[in-house]
């Protein structure tokens, strides 16, 4: 209809978000497209970093998995898994990490363990935390990439894998986490960012098309929308050109 | 010394009903033979540990191995849920899992404790999640302590000592020298943390020529060493593999229901073949 999807859309959100020179902890899927493009355009010196331990990963397509061969043979370095949590990640040298989110509410904390109030007797078992605790805790900004929907984004998440806010303003001081928490939430339909002062998540810009309302209705709170709420400006023909290159690169998965 | 056996003497020798059994392999070497060879001894009530329990621990937990789940990641990664899994968590099928989970720093680091011969080790993390106040069988394995220098808030994690590791590496040579390299994840923690340690390997050299990044373990620090070339499958060892990834797609539908997995496990584990 635009000439892009929702998905594009989204990957190429976060991969402006990402400047040259920063180091990023990928995930795989949408951050992993977003980070490699952003490399492939704007931001050649970025630095990726993996979980698996690879340090300035260089892929020339997009690995299906956190430890595809290709991330290992291109890296500057390979550590070990208590190496790149200990000591890459824990310090604080890693300036942005991407997390995605099953629920999310509205100050930023997020669930990947269960669906359902009983953890002992979860309706949806999902995955858990894998890096995401510390991704949260210790990058210095995070970028969240989440589909939105009510059940998604919802007043408070059934459990905290990995805290946003907290409770509110002062929680992330309280509990000793040291990053600045999630800064964008880039969604199917726009981008949500804390209240410097509430931590609430506001509607700070929406994609070609979408209306302020309709974001409100695909979401579990009473969202509020900033004052000067941006458009985001549609993807270029050259950024879709990169990441559907990148994209045709990719192994076979879901 | 490491004796170098047969895959199934070094299971049998090793893997008891009961165990505390860990299988590590972060994305690469993972040792998928072995976790065939523990279901194919119909072993029971393990408690097995693994930070990311993918398609191997699917494969255990539908096959009736395990009592107990210790992970921080239980996905098939790249592709969606793993079925045996939540089956298992959700409906109690083949049989109930207690489950205790973790974060990936926090079971890197209860490994690294086992290592270590300390009874905990500390990291920034966990304050504030659900896993330090509402998850139970974690929180006897995470407490908040205060730095005695500092006055920062910081969490200790208990340390992990398997009764059995269990790890896949490029090489060994005849001695029972180990060598892996790539993409080396908390293996060598894993094994020094274990009390038995079994390691499956691609390939037995007369002599091993260092690699750029590689981990050695002596042959005193390591039990058995068995050959099992392309032991690691779906997973890679670099040098000698790539990864199977249609497999871990396929993998999504055998898994799915109950009656396509079992025909799976007669198949191509009680069956026998010697392929995933």
């Amino acid at each position: 209809m635009n000439g892009y999807s929702a998905d594009e859309i989204m990957t190429v959100t976060a991969a402006r978000a990402l400047r040259n020179g920063m180091t990023c902890f990928v995930g795989i899927d949408l951050p992993s497209a977003a980070a490699n493009l952003a490399r492939a355009t704007h931001a050649p010196n970025l630095v990726l970093i993996y979980e698996s331990g690879t340090i300035g990963a260089k892929p020339g397509s997009l690995p299906l998995s956190i430890g595809d061969a290709i991330l290992a043979e291109t890296a500057d370095a390979v550590v070990s898994v208590p190496e790149i949590f200990n000591y890459w990640l824990q310090p604080g040298r890693i300036d942005v990490g991407f997390l995605g989110a099953a629920q999310i509410d509205k100050f930023a904390n997020i669930n990947t363990t269960v669906i359902g109030a009983d953890y002992a007797e979860p309706k949806v078992r999902l995955p858990g935390a894998g890096g995401a605790p510390e991704i949260a805790a210790c990058c210095r900004e995070v970028i969240v990439i989440a589909r939105q929907s009510r059940r998604k984004f919802v007043e408070r998440v059934d459990f905290i894998t990995s805290v946003g806010f907290g409770d509110g303003p002062g929680s992330r001081e309280y509990l000793g986490l040291t990053g600045a928490g999630p800064q964008r939430v880039i969604t199917d339909l726009g981008v949500l960012q804390p209240d410097p002062e509430s931590c609430e998540l506001v509607l700070t810009a929406v994609y070609p098309g979408v209306s302020s309302a309709e974001v409100g209705e695909r979401t579990g709170w009473d969202l509020r929308v900033a004052a000067d709420l941006r458009e985001v400006a549609p993807p270029s023909q050259a950024e879709l050109a990169v990441l559907r290159d990148l994209l045709a690169t990719m192994p076979a998965g879901e | 010394m490491a004796a170098i056996v047969s895959l199934s003497e070094a299971i049998s020798a090793t893997v008891h009903d009961g165990d505390t059994l860990a299988m590590e392999g972060f994305t690469h070497l993972i040792p998928s033979a072995a976790a065939r060879e523990v279901i194919r001894q119909r072993r029971r009530d393990l408690t097995l540990v693994r930070m990311t329990p993918d398609v191997i621990y699917d494969q255990m937990i539908g096959a009736g191995c395990a009592r107990k789940l210790v992970f921080s990641w239980g996905g098939n990664p790249g592709v969606g849920s793993l079925h045996r899994f939540r089956d298992a968590v959700e409906h109690s099928w083949p049989r109930p899992l207690q489950i205790e989970e973790h974060s990936h720093a926090g079971m890197a680091n209860r490994y690294v404790a086992g290592a270590s011969g300390l009874p905990f080790a500390v990291l920034r993390g966990y304050n504030g999640t659900g896993l330090s106040d509402r998850a139970p069988s974690t929180r006897a394995n995470i407490a908040e302590i205060v730095c005695p220098f500092t006055g920062e808030r910081l969490a200790a994690v208990a340390a992990l000592r398997p009764d059995v590791t269990v790890i896949h590496a490029q090489q060994a040579d005849r001695a029972g020298n180990v060598q892996y390299w790539g993409i080396t994840g908390v293996q060598k923690e894993a094994v020094l943390a274990a009390a038995r340690s079994v390691v499956t390997v691609e390939e037995i050299v007369d002599k091993l020529e260092p690699r750029p990044g590689a981990v050695l373990l002596p042959a005193w620090a390591v039990g058995y060493v068995a050959l099992a070339p392309g032991g690691a499958h779906p997973s890679y060892a670099l040098g000698y593999s790539i990864r199977d990834n249609d497999f871990y797609v396929a993998w999504d539908a055998i898994s799915r229901d109950r009656e396509t997995f079992e025909r799976w496990l007669n198949n191509h584990v009680y069956g026998g073949v010697a392929e995933a």
